[in-house]
């Protein structure tokens, strides 16, 4: 047996390997240098982050097995790893001074950040179910402890405790359903079962396999009634790592789920189409119903979030492999609104005071105009209303759904947006027509917080006028299902 | 299967010898028990309070980090049995494992979380 | 002829000390003593790995569970451990009951699975799968890239432990 390293394919996974190598260095300079200014790793990790975006912009042409057919490069992984490294950028540095007003101790905060990312950039493009699993993993464990860097106190304690049991119940589920389908496959590569299902060699385990499967995806973007950990780990975690997961962890998660599913079970889609149909109109209606009487922004978001994804779900069951580019262009839009909103809900608070009750928005319009103006944007756009990138996500998806005929869905989710409306439009109701409830002092308006809310909502705006170069991207990344 | 034989007669003779030992002293040995003679020390201070006490969560870390590095000692056995077939291909592999595992020790290490405090 | 004879002889012991210990194990009122029962339960799993020629599996096995899992759990058992002692417990709880039925459904899946397979011979593995030569190969070569991300998943867990257990110092 005679193996070569195959060195020539490690230039292709550069984006990984420097988010590694910038891991461990961070880890290294932590423990050996103790600064205690936390934003020169910040910088690095901002210097690994755009290097790595350079790298995987200049391969994204590419598209290859690598390592033995257990990793890949194609459109889709090209795409998604792009957003969630801009994404990371966005999030570093609006924790630039995020971590210095918590006092922030632990300067693992920067690589933890880097291995999560590496964890969502492995699972979007690998098209073998154990490599999926190991990125998963990464990127969940890496989060379980962000989640809990506020070890003192008892939210973020408890949201991170939370999260790590039924992260890890999830997880044993995956890797359940992953064990039914190699035993009954022989595979573990997504398109070896292609080839055993199309010879229509469906067996009870098979289906129940594929079952369990969804359902650890479910857990991870959040689809009632897989949700609970939501509201309660988004509340306890640190506004900036919310940001991360809502944005980060959901499209990760969902761009994996669709290229498992639209790769190798379409033609289950009998057996699954109807079930996830069922999943969002519950996940959508559930969520905005209880939205409603949210008075904790981060709670109310949480819960958007939770229908956020069932609205992408619609255009999910629809099957369509030309179509799925809707779910792409959402998982964008989506991700620039929530970095936006969180970044507003970040320099609301102060040390020890986060202001995060709704009250402390009233009358904000006229101490803060500015913020007010980001806030509602975010808001608007989550709401989905033109010109913003959110409708325009809306938009497309809902057509998805009504050509494929799936047109009672599209309706419920429409009735769902408009219900949604109600929540949205009530903070930005409170902020230009109520008058100040209470105090809330200095608010904290920083640059690295203005920064990211203009680039989300130049983006936001930019995307929903001219959504026709995403959205063409968006096609080039799912043509990997022909 | 032919090779564990060998196995399997070590094993024979060790608890064949371990238990003749205690068999041996058992039936032979001469007994008197007391109730000083019982206590679990003979010597030094007077037993206070049960043995079954709550032990300080300090310990837990070494147990975790114990649990870590024992899985990767566990990868290094395939990787031991192969790695005359590998040659310098599987030594690289397994050197990149063992560094970035590296950075972990020295993490823990210059963390303090191997000190008492 | 002997070998065949000698393997259904060491099977039967393994098994049968391995469903005596695990019942041991459910029945001890002392957790410490579960715990204690549990390795063995462990241990005659491993000797029936190596019965099938899985022997890198049964050495994990020892390894990782009779070895570091276990220490956990007397780890936490310890920790959590009050000095009232052994706890009298509910004769008949909620949970029993529910642990009763799972445990009946889980017995008569495998039943099912069993008989629906039709497994009547013992027959060891026709190919060593769980062999440290097969592992080692697949795992150095064709699985190289997840096991150089499963170091980095050590790595976290590492920081992790330290992170979330250790004492800061003020």
């Amino acid at each position: 047996m005679d193996v070569k390293f195959p060195v020539d394919e490690l230039i292709l996974i550069a984006p990984e390997i420097i988010l590694c190598g910038f891991g461990l260095l961070l880890l290294l300079i932590e423990v050996f240098l103790k600064t205690k200014s936390k934003s020169f790793l910040g910088i690095l990790t901002l210097v690994s982050a755009g290097s790595a975006l350079v790298f995987v912009l200049k391969l994204s042409s590419f598209s290859t097995d690598l390592f033995f057919g257990l990793y890949s490069l194609d459109s889709l992984g090209s795409l998604t790893k792009g957003l969630i490294l801009v994404m990371l950028i966005l999030v570093v540095i609006m924790s630039l001074r995020y971590v210095e007003r918590e006092e922030v101790i632990s300067g693992e905060y920067y690589p933890l950040l880097l291995f999560s990312t590496l964890g969502m950039m492995i699972m979007v493009s690998s098209k073998n179910l154990l490599t999926i699993f190991v990125g998963l993993e990464l990127m969940s464990l890496s989060i379980y402890i962000l989640v809990g860097l506020f070890r003192d106190n008892l939210k973020a304690a408890e949201a991170s405790l939370k999260y790590f049991l039924l992260g890890a119940f999830a997880s044993a589920f995956l890797v359940y359903g992953i064990a039914l389908l190699y035993g009954s496959t022989g595979s573990l590569d997504i398109k070896g079962y292609l080839e055993v299902i199309a010879k229509g060699d469906t067996s009870t385990v098979l289906i129940i396999g594929v079952a369990l499967i969804a359902v650890g995806f479910a857990f991870k973007i959040a689809l009632v009634p897989f949700h609970m950990w939501t509201p309660d780990v988004y509340e306890g975690a640190p506004t900036s790592i919310t940001a991360f997961m809502a944005a980060g962890v959901k499209s990760a998660a969902f761009v994996t789920f669709l290229r498992v599913f639209y790769t190798a079970f379409l033609p289950l889609i009998k057996q699954w189409g109807d079930i996830l149909w069922l999943l969002a109109v519950i996940t959508m209606s559930y969520a905005n119903l209880t939205a409603l009487v949210q008075q904790n922004i981060k709670r109310m978001l949480a819960y958007s979030s939770i229908a956020h994804a069932g609205y992408i779900l619609v255009a999910f069951v629809t099957g369509e492999k030309i179509l799925s580019s809707s779910i792409i262009y959402y998982l964008v839009a989506y991700t620039f609104m929530n970095v936006g909103a969180f970044s507003c809900v970040i320099l609301m608070g102060r040390k020890g005071e986060e202001n995060l009750d709704i009250d402390s928005y009233a009358g904000l319009s006229a101490r803060h105009p500015f913020v007010a103006f980001c806030l509602t944007i975010f808001l608007l756009s989550l709401t989905g209303v033109p010109p913003l990138a959110g409708f325009m996500a809306k938009f497309y998806v809902f057509s998805t759904a009504i050509k494929a005929g799936y047109v009672w869905l599209a309706i419920i989710g429409v009735l769902n947006s408009v219900v949604a409306a109600y929540y949205y439009l009530r903070v930005i109701m409170y902020m230009y027509f109520r008058d100040p409830v209470k105090e809330i002092g200095r608010i904290d308006l920083s640059p690295s917080y203005i920064l990211v809310s203009l680039i989300c909502i130049f983006f936001l705006i930019y995307t929903g006028i001219l959504p026709r170069e995403l959205m063409l991207l968006a096609e080039g990344a799912v043509s990997v299902f022909f | 299967m032919k090779e564990y034989i060998g196995i399997l007669i070590i094993l024979i003779f060790a608890n064949l010898i371990a238990l003749l030992i205690v068999g041996l002293s058992y039936f032979l040995g001469e007994r008197k028990p007391k109730k000083v003679k019982l206590e679990p020390y003979e010597c030094g201070m007077t037993t206070i309070g049960p043995a079954r006490r709550r032990i300080s969560i300090k310990y837990y870390i070494f147990a975790m980090l114990f649990l870590i590095f024992d899985i990767e000692v566990l990868f290094m056995y395939p990787w031991a049995v192969v790695t005359k077939n590998l040659k310098l291909f599987g030594f690289i592999e397994m050197f990149i494992f063992i560094i970035i595992l590296l950075v972990g020790y020295v993490y823990v290490w210059k963390k303090g979380a191997l000190e008492w405090e | 002829m002997v070998p065949i004879v000698f393997k259904w002889i060491v099977f039967l012991v393994a098994s049968l000390l391995a469903i005596f210990s695990a019942i041991m194990m459910v029945t001890r009122r002392n957790p410490v003593h579960s715990a204690l029962w549990l390795v063995v339960t462990f241990i005659s799993l491993a000797v029936l790995y190596f019965l099938l020629n899985a022997t890198f599996i049964a050495i994990s096995q020892i390894i990782v569970y009779a070895g570091a899992i276990m220490m956990l759990f007397l780890f936490v058992i310890m920790l959590i451990h009050l000095e009232k002692g052994p706890e009298e417990l509910k004769v008949l709880g909620a949970s029993k009951i529910f642990a009763i039925v799972l445990t009946v459904l889980l017995f008569v899946e495998i039943a099912v699975g069993v008989y629906y397979y039709r497994v009547t011979t013992f027959k060891p593995g026709p190919m060593p799968l769980g062999d440290a030569k097969t592992v080692g190969f697949l795992l150095y070569t064709n699985y190289l890239f997840p096991f150089e991300i499963a170091s980095i998943l050590l790595l976290v867990g590492i920081v992790g432990a330290v992170m979330l257990a250790k004492r800061r110092k003020e």
